[in-house]
């Protein structure tokens, strides 16, 4: 199923420090850069093959409210010259709270911006400390009240639960204080320990580990917690009011394409994905030479590939996907028939859903592994 | 060892040394150690001038394959006991010593390793001597490696070993003493001529089977094959007939002329009797027939593999197969997945147990899933080993609680110095057979060793313990114990699997039973988390290989029923760990 909305990401990676868990393409102490940055993803913005109107942006990181808010206008200007933006386009920018105010939600209202989405993380002091993160639990409140004061009318905050030492308390309490800030959509990550991060160096030096009995007990809660207040999951990781889905993470679910500027930005494109590269140096290097940025790309996806990648990316929405000729494979098969005893995925009025999202893994393992050979293009989807 | 002896013969020049030149298999390279018995010619010159014929026979020293060393010593007049000088006298030095004593033989005793560090010739010299009997100072101490006392050696073999005591104008007779299948010569036969001799054109007579054949080519080993005359009496050689099944040939038959037949055979062998009984199931249902045919074709050079084809609901066919010990199992299978490139279950180790049902009869049980139900059956007898344990005397204590705790019956204790003793027990075979020799290893720091050997049969009260997954009884599972440890084996062995058993998509209880009666229970609890938390725009080719890596790396798991089991967890489920 191709949506016919398109997308486009935008990555700054400027950080005031490193959170040790991150393992995205990142820099801190890079400020003096933002310029020379913000030329160079609108130098590459400008060189791209027009895209049909863009129905959403996206500008994330890193941390892209480190960039002002004029530069951030420059860089929606320019995707609007090149592509054109769709009527009511969404328009999403990543915040952090330490340094959030007035005069900058102002800035980026009139910069065109219509949502925002808060790395608050925790609203427990000692977490926030523990997860590296600059601001306090009380700053987050404010910023979100700042950003609604000024105008903004979908707002969006990230939490992260099972945290080693996290209790159900402190998450229960974080959740209530979430959701008293009156936040249009929530997005809450289980702690990853990512290799080659400080966080993955300390867990494997000994440091204790997400539980992850304890991260589903959490999860559990958050999605009573949030379900009880209007937010409703869409995605494993995703709950909004209804109406409120990102729009741009749901063009990527549901298959659709989409542009990426900056460097470790992904792009999916005439069904391939493609990626910039990685470090900020060498994007900078290779678009000031006017050199392309893109380090790799996948192989077109055809066929066989281009379901099983329909299953893969769709099945991690609460909807699911339409059956189809994939999903199909996949309830004949030995696996499917075992997730569906199980009670993990479900097929109801000709689509296929996961019915316990933190299992989502097992599924797309198998979905992975299903050989749909001989089935041409004209099938897929269908 | 051997290897240094060939090359000071002059069989092996200098520079065609490779390591091990006798142990030809692979396994045996990578573990230092002899499974199959070998045999070379060595011509040697004494000091006094004479030139010597040695036929040297190169046996395993592990106490499974103690037949092979039963058979290679009624070839022989002399036996060269060798000694580690660091590890001193180990249980099967003293039951190959004794072995080679009742076989008549000259028994030479040597201390190989004196290079070691750690060696200790005179305390070792003194305990050897113990065993049989001489003068500690005259044993002979040697490096294999710096080649010290080789010379001294063979020398003492020339003087000692009796000449061949035959009777070359008698009717041939030469004992079969090995064989095994060559592809492109079929059978070929390791004969000692014993009486008259053989030539090459023969017409000769197997005298147990009654078959006639001729002697297609006859040679030595030097170690290369190489085609003689005539083999006379004394010598040690090969045989070929163009047989092309190992089962026609017998080891321990003798041969003899065709028309000139000898009277009474040369003393034969038992066949070699499996100890511990195995079932190997192909993880590929598919695979059975290719199982099959590598039992076949590994029978042909291990005529002590024993297998019949066993059929299991957990695993379904396969084969039960019985083994000299727990080696020979760990080789066979081994050897099956190498060489025949087989992917294999092996479930838990088990002996034979004679069950006396309630009409009288009596019938062997080699497998615990074929045990008569218990209205069917009188009792149930075991069968009994002596193990002869030796230790530094600090241990005697905890070996005795060891062998107490498996039902041991305490016997003799035989000082063979005074910081070294030999434990002379009776054990029941089943309580030996899988972790006995590792725990006696782990609590005397690695000192003590452990020879055994059948001792009869005993009447005990034993039951059948089944294990049940997800309510379903798996065959392969089944045990046999002794009533009075049910309860403790069911406790260890369902906490162990719920260890070994990953966690799945639903609640797997496992219970221990005894009949219907559920003696335990534990419940591998369902897998709730297994999700990437993050996957936008930019997650998805990675995760993509993230995941695909992870179905392909995931571990060899069998089904059984519904239920997903690591294939080791068949066997690790009655492994000693460290608790």
């Amino acid at each position: 199923m191709m949506s016919e909305r398109i997308g486009s990401y935008v990555h700054v990676p400027f950080c005031s420090a490193v959170c040790p868990y991150c393992d995205f393409a990142v820099v801190s102490g890079r400020d003096d850069q933002l310029g020379r940055y913000r030329d160079a993803v609108v130098n590459e913005i400008s060189r791209d093959d027009p895209w049909e109107s863009l129905e959403s942006v996206y500008i994330g990181g890193g941390t892209p409210s480190r960039m002002p808010p004029e530069m951030l206008g420059t860089i929606v200007s320019a995707l609007g010259d090149q592509h054109g933006l769709g009527e009511g386009a969404e328009i999403s920018l990543e915040a952090n709270p330490e340094d959030f105010d007035a005069a900058t939600a102002d800035g980026l209202l009139a910069s065109g911006f219509n949502r925002i989405s808060f790395g608050a993380q925790s609203f427990d002091n000692k977490i926030l400390l523990q997860l590296g993160r600059r601001h306090e639990a009380d700053q987050i409140g404010r910023s979100v009240a700042t950003a609604r004061a000024s105008g903004f009318e979908n707002i969006s905050i990230d939490l992260i639960y099972g945290t080693p030492g996290e209790t159900d308390q402190s998450w229960s309490s974080t959740l209530d204080r979430a959701i008293a800030t009156d936040p249009d959509h929530v997005s809450c990550y289980a702690l990853t320990v990512e290799p080659g991060t400080p966080l993955g160096r300390e867990v494997k030096a000994g440091a204790p580990a997400p539980d992850p009995d304890v991260q589903a007990d959490r999860f559990e809660a958050a999605d009573r917690r949030l379900s009880e207040a209007g937010l409703k999951r869409y995605e494993v990781s995703n709950w909004s009011r209804p109406g409120y889905e990102c729009v741009y993470n749901s063009t990527v679910w549901a298959q659709g394409e989409y542009a990426a500027y900056g460097n470790s930005a992904h792009r999916f494109r005439d069904r391939t994905r493609s990626r910039n590269l990685s470090r900020l140096d060498q994007y900078l290097g290779a678009i000031e030479e006017g050199e392309s940025a893109i380090a790799g790309s996948d192989s077109r996806l055809e066929g066989a590939e281009f379901e099983i990648d329909r299953l893969f990316v769709g099945l991690r929405r609460t909807i699911g996907v339409p059956t189809g000729p994939g999903g199909r494979s996949l309830l004949d098969s030995f696996d499917g028939q075992r997730l569906l005893a199980a009670g993990v995925i479900v097929e109801v009025d000709g689509w296929l859903r996961i019915d316990r999202p933190l299992m989502t893994d097992e599924v797309l393992r198998s979905v992975l592994a299903l050989d749909l050979a001989g089935l041409d293009d004209d099938d897929a989807g269908t | 060892m051997a290897d240094r002896l060939l090359q000071r013969t002059g069989a092996v020049a200098d520079r065609d040394m490779k390591e091990q030149i006798l142990d030809s298999m692979d396994l045996e390279r990578e573990r230092g150690i002899t499974i199959k018995a070998q045999t070379v010619r060595l011509d040697y010159r004494g000091n006094d001038g004479q030139d010597y014929i040695l036929n040297l026979i190169d046996t395993p020293g592990h106490v499974d394959f103690s037949y092979e060393v039963s058979r290679s010593l009624a070839a022989c007049e002399g036996a060269l006991l060798l000694t580690d000088a660091a590890q001193g006298v180990q249980a099967q030095t003293l039951a190959n010593a004794y072995m080679a004593i009742d076989a008549g033989l000259e028994v030479i005793p040597a201390i190989n390793k004196i290079d070691l560090p750690a060696a200790d010739p005179e305390r070792v010299a003194e305990e050897m001597v113990n065993i049989i009997g001489g003068d500690p100072d005259a044993v002979v101490r040697l490096s294999a490696k710096t080649g010290e006392g080789v010379d001294e050696l063979l020398e003492e073999l020339v003087r000692l070993v009796p000449p061949p005591a035959g009777d070359l104008s008698a009717p041939l007779r030469a004992l079969i003493f090995d064989s095994y299948y060559d592809a492109y010569r079929g059978v070929v036969c390791h004969v000692k001529v014993v009486d008259g001799s053989l030539s090459a054109g023969q017409k000769i007579r197997f005298m147990a089977t009654g078959e006639n054949h001729e002697a297609t080519e006859i040679g030595v080993l030097t170690p290369g094959a190489k085609a003689l005359k005539t083999l006379g009496v004394g010598e040690v050689g090969y045989l070929i007939t163009g047989i092309k099944e190992i089962d026609r040939v017998r080891v321990g038959d003798t041969v003899t002329d065709a028309s000139v037949r000898a009277v009474e055979p040369l003393p034969g062998y038992d066949e070699p009797k499996p100890m511990v009984y195995s079932g190997l199931f192909p993880t590929d249902g598919a695979d059975f027939e290719k199982l099959r045919e590598a039992l076949e074709k590994l029978r042909l050079n291990d005529a002590s593999l024993v297998y019949e084809p066993e059929t299991s609901r957990a695993l379904g066919f396969g084969f039960r197969c019985g083994f000299l010990g727990l080696l020979h199992m760990e080789i066979v299978r081994e050897r099956l997945e190498r060489e025949y490139d087989l992917d294999l279950v092996a479930t838990a180790p088990s002996v034979a147990y004679q069950v006396t049902k309630t009409d009288g009869s009596v019938v062997e049980i080699k497998s615990p899933q074929d045990l008569p139900e218990p209205t069917d059956r009188q009792s149930i007898s075991e069968p009994y080993v002596r193990a002869m344990i030796l230790t530094p005397t600090e241990y005697v204590g905890p070996i005795m609680e060891l062998v107490t705790n498996r039902r041991g019956e305490v016997g003799n204790m035989n000082y063979l110095s005074s910081e070294r003793v030999e434990l002379d027990y009776k054990i029941p075979l089943g309580e030996v057979v899988f972790d006995f020799f590792d725990l006696l290893k782990s609590k005397t720091k690695g000192y003590a060793s452990l020879d055994y050997e059948p001792a009869g049969y005993r009447v005990a009260n034993l039951v059948k313990v089944d294990i049940l997954l997800n309510g379903q009884a798996v065959d392969a599972f089944s045990a046999v114990v002794h009533r009075d440890k049910a309860e403790d084996y069911g406790k260890t062995m369902t906490g162990r699997l719920r260890k070994l058993i990953p966690r799945q998509l639903f609640d797997v209880p496992i219970q221990a039973a005894i009949g219907g009666k559920i003696i335990s229970r534990e419940t591998v609890k369902a897998t709730r988390k297994d999700v990437t938390a993050k996957c936008y725009g930019g997650d998805i080719s990675r995760k993509k290989k993230l995941l695909q890596r992870q179905k392909e790396g995931k571990k060899r798991m069998k089904m059984v029923g519904s239920v997903e089991v690591p294939q080791e967890a068949f066997v690790a489920a009655l492994r000693v760990d460290d608790e």
